[in-house]
């Protein structure tokens, strides 16, 4: 069991929560992600590690109340506890390896939608750790949804906002903002790790296509085990089936199928929608009393 | 005259009703059809069934015990070498080791060892599990890699002989494939996996759950950090396997091994479980070996109109004689000789059919099992909206991946001798991530060897 040891609502239905997980702690690295179980009948769902803090030994995951599970876990308060924490699993950023003088010199974007914000975080911390300065940009349907700024722009180098709905900073896409930032402003990558939405990362990666840029995308496959044994998460990447669990979740977003991946994220939407019909459902008749 | 008795038949679950529900196929003897069936064992002065016996039950002794109604005492007699009795009871390929060995079984049908030694595990559950003998704590402590029958079994053995074992699980319930892999209809998971396991438990070993060795820990870190003097890894093989034939990734395919888990983990054919499964009208499951046949049960059961299809014929089936009986029995349809070339998508990506070509059986191949040869122009589709793929597993490569030193085989499998000692001193293992898929029992064999060749390391330290 592992104890809920803080709760914050850091936009409208998305919580942040930190989590007594000693062990995880110790062994996280980043992008890297857990799988998460409550009650004893729940899923197994994985969710990016947002921080962790090896000293008093919690890890921090952020989640969006979207499906039942979500829901359950959201609906958790400090003290109570989640049945399983399982991990760090997937493959830490490949960043984490490389000569460090040689990643010094690298121009580095990274680029996150909505709850992608939170995995983006340890990244550049690590990064910022590290005496590397990445640029950043956040984006999201509006300013209410904007989360971990205050956190985001302690470590990055340059941190920019963009909203669809223009309530703060850019107003657009991410995708607009890259154009602006590369054609208007004269900035350049040498890379650009993007996390968010499926369909953002297939045209964040169709953006940075045109300007040659290479590209790392997260992916939010479904999983069951979470550790390469069901196969549930299957990507094709550059032509080749992989798993999103022990091959990523990070893979070069110039090859990957997002069009196959979407599709497969959807495999049990329909199931879902009526599991969460049912979770929402207030007995108009009396039986729930 | 004991062999005059014709073997006693076990009661089972009428297949019209089973197949439409997740009790248990077979009842079991009960009291009186135990006794009436270890009657009949000879007790042999050299026992063939011990011999063939992977992990060496005395199993003239017990029987002998059951014949006299004294079934505490053979309980004891099985405990001390095997803590899985109800498990293997139902599982073992009885009718290739112990059954097939029995000499009763020349001339008429082999005492039924299985039936009995199930009837004796069940028999303890339900009157309090079963004391074993433990030597006093020697104060070395073993990490186990896995909480399947290899490591439940070196556990169990290590644990007697007075070492401080835990046993390291990634998943969050105990088991390993006891628990993902075998259905509930098999092998029933609160009733009987979850007590074998407290019998292991009773013995002193810890367990910890949600525990990844490779990702949550590292072996060299339980080694070196946390005082482990040799570590088991007994992380079995489960990675699926697929077919790489076009279409492979559409909606409504899925491994074996992800059915399964979604079924028999999750729970997903109870309403009160959160996890989805997804079954549509007609399944098409592929392959021929028991886990096939425990797919195709599945989705059966789950109201499917299920289907097996396999390259080979009937004959060289690798499921065990009992479960194609069983399947047959409860509708579902074989097709045999017939191998998938290609899945059929419709326009939103979901399967709709799986194009096939029918086979004939050519010359014998190195196993010994006549290969396969398409019939030429025999393409042809069965119309499906889920293909599972039970294709054989491989081992996970995580271990070897983040344990320097420890050599694998081009199949992923560990490299072990015969008491598993592998590449890395301190470093044992056993069960399917050597051998890769193959029974408990042998999982179990592989673990109880391993754990005396561990107690001689660390004697000899």
């Amino acid at each position: 069991m592992f104890k809920i040891l803080e709760k914050r609502e850091i936009a409208p239905n998305i919580f942040q929560m930190a989590i007594e997980a000693p062990r995880v702690a110790r062994s996280a690295q980043p992008g890297q992600f857990v799988i998460v179980r409550v009650g004893d009948k729940g899923e197994r769902v994985p969710l990016t590690i947002s921080d962790y803090d090896k000293e008093r030994g919690s890890v921090t995951i952020v989640t969006q109340t979207i499906g039942v599970s979500t829901k359950k876990i959201c609906a958790l308060n400090v003290g109570e506890e989640l049945h399983a924490f399982a991990g760090p699993l997937g493959l830490p950023s490949e960043f984490i390896k490389e000569d460090i003088n040689e990643l010094r010199k690298k121009r580095i974007l990274f680029v996150a939608g909505g709850v992608g914000a939170a995995p983006v975080y340890p990244q550049v911390k690590w990064l910022h750790e590290n005496g590397v300065q990445a640029d950043v940009i956040v984006g999201a349907k509006s300013s209410e949804m904007i989360i971990m700024e205050d956190e985001l722009r302690a470590v990055a180098g340059n941190l920019y906002i963009a909203t669809d709905d223009g309530s703060v900073g850019f107003h657009g896409l991410v995708t607009n903002l890259i154009n602006d930032l590369i054609d208007n402003q004269g900035k350049m990558y040498d890379e650009v790790i993007a996390i968010g939405p499926m369909i953002m990362m297939k045209f964040v990666t169709l953006t940075t296509k045109a300007y040659n840029i290479k590209t790392i995308v997260s992916l939010n496959t479904l999983m069951v085990d979470g550790t390469g044994m069901c196969g549930a998460c299957r990507v094709t990447v550059g032509g080749k089936t992989l798993f999103a669990c022990v091959d990523g979740p990070e893979f070069d977003g110039h090859l990957v199928d997002f069009d196959e991946a979407m599709r497969r994220q959807g495999m049990y939407k329909s199931l879902e929608a009526k599991a969460n019909e049912h979770a929402d459902h207030v007995c108009k008749i009396g039986l729930g009393k | 005259m004991a062999n005059k008795i014709p073997r006693v038949p076990v009661r089972e679950q009428d297949p019209k009703v089973r197949a439409t529900n997740f009790e248990e196929v077979c009842y079991g003897y009960n009291i009186q059809e135990a006794q009436l069936e270890a009657s009949r064992c000879l007790t042999c002065k050299k026992p063939k069934c011990v011999e063939m016996c992977p992990v060496s039950i005395d199993i003239p002794s017990f029987i002998d015990e059951v014949a006299k109604g004294n079934f505490a005492e053979a309980a004891t007699i099985i405990s001390r070498d095997s803590s899985l009795p109800s498990v293997c009871g139902r599982v073992c390929p009885q009718e290739v080791q112990c059954e097939g060995a029995c000499i009763i079984g020349i001339k008429k049908e082999p005492v039924a060892i299985g039936k009995l030694e199930r009837f004796v595990g069940d028999w303890s559950i339900n009157n309090g599990g079963t004391k074993c003998e433990k030597a006093p704590d020697n104060g070395s402590k073993v990490a186990i890699v896995g909480s399947g029958p290899a490591g439940l079994a070196c556990a169990s053995d290590l644990a007697k002989l007075g070492y401080g074992v835990k046993i390291f699980e990634a998943l969050h319930k105990v088991g390993g494939v006891l628990e993902y892999g075998i259905p509930e209809f098999r092998l029933p998971k609160d009733k009987i996996v979850a007590k074998e396991v407290e019998n292991v438990k009773r013995l002193g070993v810890e367990i910890e759950t949600d525990t990844i060795v490779g990702r949550t820990v590292t072996i060299d870190e339980l080694m070196d950090e946390e005082g482990y003097e040799a570590v088991f890894v007994g992380s079995g093989a489960g990675l699926p396997k697929f077919m790489g034939i076009n279409g492979e990734n559409y909606n409504g395919v899925v491994s074996a091994n992800e059915f399964l888990t979604r079924a028999n983990l999750m729970k997903a054919y109870d309403d009160d479980y959160d996890t989805p499964i997804y079954v549509g009208h007609r399944v098409v499951v592929i392959g021929g070996g028991n886990v096939a046949m425990d797919a195709v049960r599945t989705a059966k059961r789950l109201g499917a109109d299920a289907h097996i299809v396999y390259r080979r014929s009937e004959a060289e089936l690798p499921a065990r004689v009992e479960e194609v009986h069983h399947a047959k029995e409860e509708g579902i349809n074989f097709q045999m000789l017939t191998n998938p070339t290609e899945v059929i998508g419709d326009e939103n990506g979901w399967v709709k059919a799986i194009r096939c070509v029918k086979m004939e059986l050519g010359e014998p191949d190195a196993s010994g099992r006549r290969s396969p040869i398409i019939v030429a122009g025999s393409e042809f589709d069965i119309e499906c909206d889920v293909v599972i793929m039970a294709l054989g597993t491989s081992p996970n490569p995580l271990i070897v991946s983040t344990t320097q030193g420890l050599e694998a085989n081009r199949w992923g499998c560990l490299v072990a001798d015969e008491s598993g000692a592998t590449s890395r001193p301190g470093i044992f293992a056993g069960g399917d991530v050597v051998t890769g898929a193959a029974t408990v029992i042998l999982a179990m064999g592989a673990g109880r060897k391993a754990a005396k060749a561990i107690d001689e390391y660390i004697k000899n330290k």
